[in-house]
């Protein structure tokens, strides 16, 4: 069962790198999700807002008719609405600050050997390995 | 147009790959962000896969000068520098991460299937991507005057 785990991870993985590959070598840039959706957010995407939207689309579009094939996919998301106000300001101002998440900086700036990527992925691990310490074993509340 | 086809079919890759490698189950999420509790490995497959086809992807470019749809190609080597905002926001990301369990990627995957929960979340990350530039450009000059002391 856990290795079973590991290779759809793998598997997994594979594509997402092809998905990011595939939007550098065709489009020309990089693929980030934070960049693209945070784009739209705050009004900098200008001339590049169709491509961002169509990527969305399939980023939405794609896994809601595989889910729905499935019977539906758990994300076991936390009925905690503080928690998860929380987090997803966190998130949401936190890579814009850095510039990128798990996709582009991860994803995209390691492949590459980026400094950039390789610091934030560092620290983004530190803060939410952190996270895990404190709000796990210490409070238990997630 | 192209490039509209183009960049939802990377979307929708990108998509089904977080699906298949479980990157949209928060728990799966939090087991590998808890190195001290019982420690899931399953996302070092995820990210050592994904790096792999994007570091040929990046060799690639560094011999092409514009992508097959014309436009110019990002640098193949990264010129810029980490700074104050990387530190500052990458710290600031995990933490939410590891409090929810969702990155940006999986959360608008999984927005038509992650209940009230993951909409309020995207909801929470686009409000915060909402208010960040003004905070990234006061620390940008908080960290350049330091600098300069």
């Amino acid at each position: 069962m856990i290795q079973e785990a590991w290779i759809w991870g793998l598997v997994g993985g594979l594509l997402i790198g092809s998905a990011a590959a595939l939007f550098l070598l065709v489009n020309g840039r990089i693929m980030g999700a934070s960049g693209i959706l945070g784009g739209l957010v705050d009004g900098s995407a200008k001339g590049t807002s169709a491509e961002k939207i169509a990527f969305i689309a399939g980023l939405v579009i794609v896994p809601a008719v595989i889910a729905l094939a499935m019977g539906g996919v758990k994300t076991n998301i936390t009925s905690n609405p503080i928690v998860i106000i929380a987090a997803g300001l966190l998130v949401g101002v936190g890579t814009r600050l850095a510039n990128g998440c798990t996709s582009g900086h991860g994803v995209c700036g390691i492949s590459r050997l980026s400094l950039r990527g390789i610091v934030a992925t560092v620290f983004y691990l530190l803060g939410g390995g952190l996270m895990m310490v404190f709000f796990r074993h210490v409070l238990g509340v997630i | 147009m192209k490039r509209s086809f183009f960049a939802f079919l990377s979307g929708a890759m990108f998509g089904v790959g977080l699906l298949i490698s479980g990157m949209v189950d928060t728990t799966k999420v939090q087991g590998w962000l808890d190195v001290f509790g019982n420690w899931d490995p399953t996302l070092a497959f995820v990210l050592g896969g994904a790096i792999l086809p994007m570091a040929i992807a990046w060799r690639v470019a560094a011999r092409r000068r514009v992508a097959v749809l014309g436009d110019p190609l990002p640098m193949a080597s990264s010129p810029a520098h980490p700074d104050a905002n990387i530190v500052i926001g990458s710290v600031l990301f995990g933490m939410g991460w590891g409090l929810a369990g969702l990155c940006p990627g999986p959360a608008m995957a999984s927005a038509t299937f992650g209940g009230w929960g993951g909409l309020l979340f995207l909801v929470a990350m686009a409000a915060g991507m909402y208010v960040a530039p003004p905070i990234r450009r006061k620390i940008e000059i908080r960290s350049t005057q330091l600098k300069e002391i």
